[in-house]
């Protein structure tokens, strides 16, 4: 184990790094962010990177063996499709979420 | 407008209390008293970044590996900052600089799967990101204190966050159904998946997406008719 504050250094280090990613945009001159790639990717990019996290989310799913990631899958069709039907965020993610946990804690089998 | 704000982040409080949690838990059990895991979730707070953290401890990792690692890890924070670029600006330097600090997926996914508030989007803002950031250093704080001895029945609740991300993405694709950069989408998911390792899926996708995006047409610039 680290001393104390070759520790405090390492959590600022990785503070810093973090910080760094999230105000580099913000620090790019004007003229950086007026151009065609900014436009497309302030209208665009939401629905890109929020499918792509879903996707990450459930990259670790073995989905070659049984249960072939059906209980994710399943779950995942519940969210989207009671989403469409009743526009309800809170009840389609609270809905999927339990289902989830009754397979991850073994109450239902497939 | 404090009721919506809760209700807003309550899915993202299902997924960082146990995930919190979870690293709590790793990194008291590597020795270090419940308030570094804190601290962490303060200073740091970023969910894949802290444990990567704890595998860069457990390894003895100089400091310019753990800045490097912890950098290119969370490099994906550059396409939200610039997405939101407007929306931050017009909240002032103060308000801002803490919300860009504390610019999680999550945060992000939140703020602009639902769009800017019609009333007041700073304090929609501010609320929704700090709100985040408590949910997240709670999780860390109780899994370090509790360390291996809770076993409430949590398995699986990180669920949702995926539904989050669900439910926030088929709200956007009705507001504006727009099927081309999901096309790109997928396509740089699979090119992702199939050869790269997961640790780079979200800076690598997210990447190759923006290059297939610049084959669309500029947004903002009226386009003339197309002469036949």
């Amino acid at each position: 184990m680290r001393p104390t504050p070759e520790m405090l250094l390492f959590v600022a280090v990785l503070a810093v790094a973090t910080i760094l990613t999230r105000f580099l945009p913000f620090w790019l001159p004007a003229k950086w962010t007026d151009n065609r790639f900014v436009h497309l990717a302030k209208r665009s990019l939401p629905a890109v990177i929020l499918l792509l996290l879903t996707i990450y989310s459930l990259k670790d799913v073995a989905y070659t063996v049984k249960p072939w990631g059906l209980p994710e899958l399943v779950s995942l069709a519940v969210v989207m499709g009671l989403h469409l039907w009743k526009k309800n965020a809170l009840l389609s993610i609270a809905a999927g979420t339990g289902l989830y946990m009754l397979w991850a804690n073994g109450f239902l089998l497939l | 407008m404090k009721t919506h704000i809760f209700r807003t982040t309550l899915p993202v409080a299902f997924g960082y209390l146990p995930l919190g949690m979870a690293f709590g838990v790793l990194l008291q059990a590597q020795g270090w008293a419940w308030w570094w895991a804190s601290l962490m979730g303060l200073v740091i707070y970023a969910g894949s970044g802290q444990f990567l953290a704890v595998g860069l401890l457990a390894s003895g990792a100089g400091l310019l590996d753990a800045f490097l690692a912890t950098f290119l890890l969370n490099l994906r924070h550059v396409f939200y900052g610039l997405t939101l670029l407007d929306r931050y600006r017009a909240l002032g330097r103060l308000r801002q600089g803490y919300a860009t600090f504390a610019l999680t997926d999550e945060t992000f996914s939140l703020l602009a799967g639902i769009g800017p508030h019609p009333q007041d989007d700073r304090r929609f803002v501010l609320g929704v990101t700090a709100l985040n950031q408590a949910w997240w250093v709670l999780g860390c704080t109780l899994g370090a204190v509790l360390g291996q001895t809770w076993a409430l029945p949590t398995k699986g609740l990180e669920f949702a966050l995926t539904a989050l991300f669900a439910v926030l993405l088929v709200e956007q694709l009705r507001r504006r159904w727009e099927p081309l950069p999901l096309a790109i989408a997928v396509g740089a998911a699979m090119v992702c998946l199939a050869f790269l390792p997961g640790k780079v899926f979200l800076l690598a996708s997210i990447s190759i997406s923006c290059v297939g995006l610049l084959s669309l047409p500029d947004p903002e610039v009226a386009h003339p008719e197309v002469p036949r």
